[in-house]
């Protein structure tokens, strides 16, 4: 629970309840489905019901001339809109001309063909309906392996092996390694598609003001100012007479961080009918065209010493992509290959991707983006190994982390991890399960016919996304700080918080830096016109990225303050604090309202000053940081029915200095239902006509509160050195460490039955078979 | 079809289509837009108002269903500026993130301990199953649903 806090309290490190929620828990918060603008018209899409198909002919007459209708538009009438752009580069990239609304043919089942704007939802639902679409319906290929197979189906006509890249990278001396190996280990892992779901749908206003030549676009998104400069030049609108709105914005998780056709179908309807559009999507269509995640097969060959030394790691990934690129596609499984050998001294690396295109949605950024099927695979294989050589799974572990005195470390894969104490984590997570007893439960309950797992994953991840050369879009993030007349404070971000509770965190540091009580501070984001150009929240970047802005631009702030204050003080030799000015001689002071008010006036200004108190700083990070932890997770494998029960769940995270404890609890937990979510039960199924056959609630299985084990969960504190927070970024922590830590617990639990791998998701009926098979599965 | 029915404690009468559903009454005619839309199928429960005291999802009722009846919604909880229990114990248990699911949670929250004073771990997750969120794993909003019902006794 939040404490209570008084004034005099720094604030930083502090559970504190959150400034955003008074609007949240009353209802009063504006989404993007609450904005109401004189005269709007909705929007409903028609799209393929077919996963491959050629449009013979389309017939719009009759819901033209429907009640209500103000307009259809089909691909003909976008044809040219720019398109839905892809920003990641890598080496010969076949990238798709992706059209706002299909031309001739479709790729995957939700595609876009035609739109109706009408004076009512139910009105332009009900024309949609008279849309006559005359399809020639084609072989789709839905599986990404059988895509590669000789024969299959084109995706693209344009390149039948249905290969959009392949990418290599390679560290240190692979086929040494392997030679010099006593063990070799080979796993097949796949990490299944998963869909994002945040539980606020995509929707998007659009406001053309024809005299004012300005677009205003409404949208959920984690990323305003990108959405703003891409999605004007799809329109070939001059982009500063654009203006994006991110409102309450519902979760994302990564689906937000993201340019889509919508967006800018949505301003093009509103440029032509010179009405407000709006567009809310349906759950149905969040399934279907909204990007998904993961997508990955993994071939997996670990080479050791007997002693469980590792030395080599290689690793073939399949990418599903889809059948296009959005924002970021093809570079998330770059993200794995960085992230492969997770927190140990593994010094020979060969990755190999070949991205695929198939008749399914992109997939693209989902909570962790690239870094859950990479720790997944590595903390499978550690386990794997250690099963070969017969090593304690937390002896191998040790055995190979990277020590404290090798930081900063340089990986074979071309990062430097900043800083870590791999064993802190996990000896607290051994304390809190203690590890030899259940150990020793575990064996008594075997004796019994009862099947209990123990399994852990040691994690790291990559965040503070990042380094600008190392991101497509460009990897700082920008603040203002203006210290208004009276002496109140405004913080305006680039980041665009969606559920991180930013309103709050950056008031705490704010609030720190200048003395002043939190409820004096009022955080921005999230549009356009009024905050600084920012690059957005995704990442686990707004804390480390974000806030380091922040605190920059109020080091500028503070100086200006006391350049103020010395002169009103008629002193050369002050301080600052406590939200005063102080002269160190005599001890006088001047408040933070006085000292503002007088710059503001501006009767007397000191020397080479400007009037008011106003700083801006955008801060490029030096690296990523890298956070890590471990997770400890008793399981019980129930023969008769292939159920699992989650006994207990360990999770005892590092990132780094923490600002708000309840925020950062509060992220774990719900990274670790998203991670459980996929250990157990989530998977977008494709079918051989690119059909998504899980595209319900009532057939993907979310996590519910019934479902979800009580999670323990605790820290270990090493701060970073990247930023002067010391702050690493929690955001996906939870949903990284989470799946192998449950999947190595099943695994483990069925151990002696001969199992040694077992894919996601662990549903009862793969379970109950492996359970009772006798050995022989 | 005209429809007469109380909503936080205001009387309302609108002539409304037979098929519009009670969720859209309530955001679009109504101008209440606290309570939201996540599925339209009855799954995610983030359309959550209290009807003659039931807890009842919205996008499963239409509005002339609901005529001659007694609906509170998400903004008609808290009384003379004092915020209902339940939702000052998720602001002070951290329920919430993203605030979407928020006043489906809240609403549903409220039915568990009013039918129930003193619920278990169990029993407030088994009430909480037909309501989705997708940012807290369940966790603080479990946390929450205790503190309000310890603050009700
Ligand atoms: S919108 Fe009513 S249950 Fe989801
Ligand atoms: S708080 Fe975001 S869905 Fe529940």
């Amino acid at each position: 629970m939040a404490t209570t806090i008084t004034k005099t309290e720094t604030l930083v490190g502090k559970r504190i309840r959150r400034r955003e929620d008074p609007r949240l828990i009353t209802g009063t918060a504006t989404y993007v489905e609450d904005i109401q603008l004189p005269g709007m018209h909705y929007a409903a899409i028609v799209r393929s019901p077919h996963g491959a198909a050629k449009i013979r002919s389309i017939d719009t007459k009759a819901a033209a001339a429907a009640p209500g209708v103000a307009a259809v538009f089909t691909g003909k009438d976008t044809e040219k809109v720019g398109p839905v752009p892809c920003g990641a580069s890598l080496p010969d990239l076949r990238v798709p001309h992706h059209y706002i609304l299909a031309i001739d043919r479709v790729y995957f089942v939700g595609h876009p063909v035609a739109v109706v704007v009408a004076t009512d939802r139910y009105l332009a639902r009900d024309a949609a309906d008279l849309i006559e679409i005359d399809y020639e319906v084609l072989q789709a290929v839905a599986d990404p392996e059988k895509a590669l197979a000789p024969g299959a189906p084109a995706v693209h006509p344009e390149w039948p092996d249905n290969t959009a890249f392949n990418y290599h990278q390679e560290g240190g001396d692979i086929d040494k390694a392997f030679a010099e190996a006593d063990v070799v280990v080979k796993q097949r892992i796949t990490s299944q598609r998963l869909v994002p779901n945040a539980m606020e749908t995509r929707g998007v206003v659009a406001e053309w003001r024809g005299a004012d030549r300005q677009l205003n676009l409404y949208t959920s998104t984690q990323i305003p100012h990108l959405v703003r400069t891409l999605v004007a030049g799809m329109l070939g609108l001059e982009e500063n007479r654009m203006r994006v709105i991110a409102p309450e914005v519902g979760g994302g998780f990564g689906s937000k961080l993201n340019v889509y056709a919508e967006e800018a179908l949505m301003g093009f309807v509103s440029m032509k009918i010179g009405k407000p559009v709006k567009w809310i999507e349906s759950r149905r269509e969040n399934f279907l065209t909204t990007i998904h995640g993961r997508g990955h097969v993994d071939y997996y060959e670990v080479a050791a010493k007997k002693d469980g030394t590792i030395l080599g790691i290689k690793l073939k990934i399949i990418q599903d992509l889809g059948a296009y690129h959005q924002l970021l596609t093809p570079a998330i499984p770059t993200l794995s290959v960085l992230m492969m050998p997770g927190i140990y001294r593994a010094r020979n690396i060969r990755a190999d991707i070949v991205g695929v295109f198939t008749n399914c949605v992109p997939t693209d950024a989902y909570r962790g983006a690239g870094r859950p099927e990479a720790t997944h695979g590595i903390e499978r294989m550690v386990d794997i190994l250690a099963d070969e050589i017969g090593m304690d799974p937390v002896e191998i572990r040790r055995k190979n982390f990277v020590t404290n005195e090798e930081f900063p470390y340089p990986t074979a894969t071309g990062l430097i991890y900043d800083s870590g104490n791999y064993a802190a984590p996990l000896d607290k997570a051994i304390g809190i399960v203690d590890y030899a007893k259940v150990r020793q439960e575990q064996a008594e309950a075997r004796k019994q016919g009862r099947l209990l797992g123990v399994g852990l994953s040691t994690y790291g991840e990559i965040c503070a996304m990042g380094p600008s050369p190392a991101t497509p879009a460009g990897g700082w993030e920008s603040a203002t700080v203006k210290i208004e007349p009276s002496g109140k404070v405004t913080v305006m971000t680039g980041s665009c918080h969606h559920g991180q509770g930013e309103e709050t965190t950056f008031a705490q540091i704010a609030a720190d830096e200048l003395g002043v009580d939190i409820d004096d501070i009022l955080v921005v984001r999230g549009d356009t016109a009024i905050v600084q150009y920012g690059i957005g929240t995704f990442g686990s970047r707004g804390t480390a990225i974000g806030g380091t802005a922040l605190y920059f631009a109020l080091q500028d702030l503070k100086a200006k303050v006391k350049v103020f204050g010395a002169m009103l003080l008629e002193s050369d030799d002050v301080s600052f604090s406590g939200g005063q000015v102080i002269c160190n001689k005599t001890g006088k002071t001047k408040a933070l309202a006085e000292v503002a008010g007088a710059s503001y006036r501006a009767m007397k200004l000191p020397p080479n000053t400007e009037p008011g108190l106003l700083a801006t700083h955008f801060w490029e990070p030096p690296n990523f940081t890298f956070p890590f932890g471990a997770h400890i997770v008793l399981t019980e494998v129930h023969k008769d029915t292939g159920n699992i029960t989650i006994r207990r769940y360990i999770a005892v995270d590092d990132c780094g200095n923490i600002i708000n404890p309840l925020i950062v609890d509060g992220q774990v937990h719900g990274g670790v239902a998203q991670g459980l979510g996929q250990a157990l039960w989530e998977q977008a199924v494709y079918d051989d006509n690119g059909q998504l056959i899980t595209g319900e609630y009532m057939d993907y299985t979310m996590p519910r509160a019934h479902m979800m084990p009580w999670i323990e969960n605790d820290h270990t504190i090493t701060p970073t050195n990247v930023n002067p927070l010391g702050v690493k970024g929690v955001g996906e922590a939870g949903t990284i460490g989470c799946s192998p830590a449950v999947v190595n617990s099943v695994v483990d639990a069925l151990s002696h039955l001969g199992v040694r791998h077992i894919d996601m998701p662990l549903t009862p009926e793969k379970i109950w078979k492996l359970a009772n098979a006798g050995g022989n599965n | 079809m005209k429809i007469n029915l109380t909503i936080n404690k205001k009387r309302y009468s609108h002539d409304v289509e037979p098929r519009l559903l009670l969720v859209h009454y309530l955001r679009e005619t109504v101008g209440l837009t606290g309570t939201h839309t996540g599925c339209e199928t009855s799954l995610c429960g983030a359309c959550t108002v209290e009807l003659d005291g039931k807890a009842v999802k919205s996008c499963t009722m239409f509005a002339v269903q609901a005529d001659g009846a007694n609906v509170t919604t998400i903004e008609g909880i808290a009384s003379d500026g004092k915020l209902h229990r339940v939702q000052e114990a998720f602001w002070n248990e951290h329920g919430l993130q993203c605030g979407f699911c928020t006043p489906g949670m809240i609403m549903a929250s409220k039915q568990i301990i009013d039918r129930n004073g003193t619920p278990s771990e169990a029993e407030i997750r088994h009430g909480l199953e037909g309501n989705l969120c997708r940012c807290t794993g369940y966790q603080h909003i479990v946390n929450a649903v205790k503190a309000a019902a310890a603050a009700g006794r």
